[in-house]
């Protein structure tokens, strides 16, 4: 009994650790900015939902929320698509140079994107793609793709191969055993690694601020924008915070009884 | 498992070759290309062999950014595996409050760095956050854009805050393994709490962990847009980092070859440590599996 309630104060401090802030970005983004600046208070004197008007009645503020999903969901088609045969390779077969390959895939999730930036930048004005969607989805496959291949490749070695000869036998071919029947297996690391890919090309800014300047801009380059500008707005800084956080707490609310599981058989 | 010879596997693994070949080697290349050459403008350049990285090098700059980053993965590295551990081991192991808490546990890593930024900005400024405003209140004077000290503790306090999760759920999906016998034959031998977390808990939790400490390692070292966003990399230069003082030198500045040149070291001290990592988690992978 002595234990559990240690565990429960334990897991209450921490947990309001993690919500406060929070708490006090919401608390924010209901107030005017007067409010913030002149008064010091714990709920807002003053209800106002101005401050959500302004972003999602401005197309400057709410393309940029469109603009980032695009690319992440564009990313993490790409970056599943490709990864899926490599960690099917890597699972199964050896091959010449496949340890190093494999090293070499997880160095480009260590290089950091500060490194990459400008080169990027060159890149990609040079064949035309800067300011575009799927520029800065393939800057994000950099470190989503090694990242995708890490953790499926975790999964598929739990497939058993007697699973692969069988279809063989069976006279399945290789393209059609992999969609009708292999990936079905490898669902949930699909759907982990998917959720990664997601979580990580959405909360990248350095990239996808550098590749970006008006037509696919992303929310979060937008943000920095209005901080600079026009004095501090916080009420509406805080409110496209909270905003962002939206599509991440729905992404967990619906993977929530697999990120326990994806983690330990994901290696992640 | 047992793997079999066979090279044709390559065509496999050739779309990843091509794609991030396309986003990793390219660029890469074209670092290396700025860190030997000197230009005057108009894209005119000339070699400058290793003149880029002797100065770099021997330069102070580069050695307090460096100090700096080192000091800072040191602690984050401290404060957040302990505490993720002790954390996860106080976690509801199953039913509703296991879910609740893996919910909001895992919020904070998804809110884009930025904005994490902004909400620990929002939170700690003493004219308008619960916690400045707080701390000024009780007496207590604290004010992270004048004081390198404060500085540094609300930058800490911010990554704590942002990661400590991501170590305690790594470590909380490694202690769900752990088969229930375990823990009933060590009550039966009347071993202490310490000695099932020394004996069962933490070799259970190695692997995990090392992965843990992996991924910190390299995104603390690497980290640029919470500091960036929270401090700006000051007061003075107190909180410039790596990623910070490179930036800043290659966008700002445009001194394309310094910036490259210190990108290529900065790039190789993160590939050897992350290798001494990497090297010590296959072998520990593979006595396991033996």
């Amino acid at each position: 009994m002595m234990k559990n309630r240690a565990s429960l104060i334990t897991m209450t401090i921490y947990l309001l650790f993690l919500l406060i802030p929070i708490y006090w970005l919401i608390n924010m983004s209901l107030k005017t900015n007067t409010e913030i600046t002149s008064t010091f208070s714990l709920v807002p004197n003053k209800l106002t939902f101005a401050n959500y008007v302004t972003i999602l009645t401005d197309p400057s503020w709410y393309m940029g929320y469109v603009n980032s999903m695009i690319y992440v969901v564009l990313n993490t088609l790409i970056s599943i698509t490709v990864a899926l045969p490599a960690a099917y390779a890597f699972s199964r077969y050896n091959f010449m140079g496949d340890k190093h390959l494999f090293f070499w895939l997880l160095t480009n999730r260590m290089s950091p994107p500060a490194v990459f930036a400008l080169p990027f930048f060159q890149l990609y004005s040079s064949i035309g793609l800067f300011d575009t969607h799927i520029a800065v989805a393939l800057a994000h496959c950099l470190f989503n793709v090694p990242l995708a291949v890490w953790i499926l490749e975790g999964f598929m070695r739990g497939v058993p191969k007697e699973i692969d000869e069988t279809a063989y036998i069976d006279g399945y071919s290789f393209p059609r055993f992999f969609i009708r029947i292999f990936m079905p297996l490898v669902a949930s690391g699909i759907g982990v690694a998917a959720f990664f890919c997601f979580m990580f090309s959405w909360v990248e800014l350095l990239l996808s601020r550098t590749l970006t300047a008006v037509n696919a801009k992303s929310i979060a380059a937008t943000m920095t924008r209005t901080v600079s500008a026009s004095g501090m707005d916080w009420g509406v800084l805080a409110a496209a915070g909270v905003l962002t956080i939206i599509p991440g707490a729905l992404v967990i609310y619906f993977v929530r009884n697999y990120i326990a599981k994806g983690f330990a058989l994901g290696r992640v | 498992m047992e793997k079999t010879q066979n090279n044709k596997a390559w065509f496999l693994v050739l779309p990843v070759l091509i794609v991030v070949a396309f986003s990793a080697v390219i660029p890469l290349m074209t670092v290396v290309n700025y860190s030997v050459n000197d230009t005057f403008g108009q894209n005119d350049f000339f070699w400058n062999g290793l003149g880029w990285f002797e100065e770099m090098i021997s330069s102070d700059r580069m050695h307090a950014a460096l100090g700096r980053q080192v000091l800072f993965s040191a602690i984050i590295l401290a404060i957040e595996v302990p505490l993720g551990i002790f954390v996860a081991l106080n976690m509801p192991k199953k039913g509703f409050w296991a879910s609740f808490c893996l919910v909001l546990m895992a919020l904070p890593l998804l809110i884009p760095f930025n904005v994490v930024g902004t909400i620990w900005q929002i939170f700690c400024r003493p004219d308008i956050g619960l916690l400045g405003r707080g701390l000024t209140n009780i007496g207590i004077d604290y004010n992270y854009t004048n004081d390198a000290l404060d500085a540094w503790i609300t930058i800490i306090v911010m990554d704590v805050w942002h990661w400590t999760s991501l170590v305690a759920l790594l470590c909380y999906a490694g202690l769900q393994s752990i088969p229930q016998a375990y823990y009933q034959a060590a009550k039966i031998d009347q071993a202490s709490r310490w000695s099932v977390f020394r004996y069962i808990e933490l070799p259970k939790m190695s692997g995990v962990l090392l992965i843990a400490v992996l991924l910190r390692f390299m995104d603390s070292f690497m980290i640029y847009t919470e500091p960036f966003v929270l401090t700006g990399g000051g007061p003075g230069n107190s909180t410039t980092f790596l990623s910070i003082d490179l930036v800043k030198m290659a966008v700002g500045q445009f001194d394309l070859g310094p910036a490259a040149a210190f990108s290529i070291m900065y790039f190789l001290v993160i590939l050897l440590v992350s290798w001494v990592f990497y090297t010590v988690m296959t072998t520990l992978d593979a006595q396991e599996t033996k």
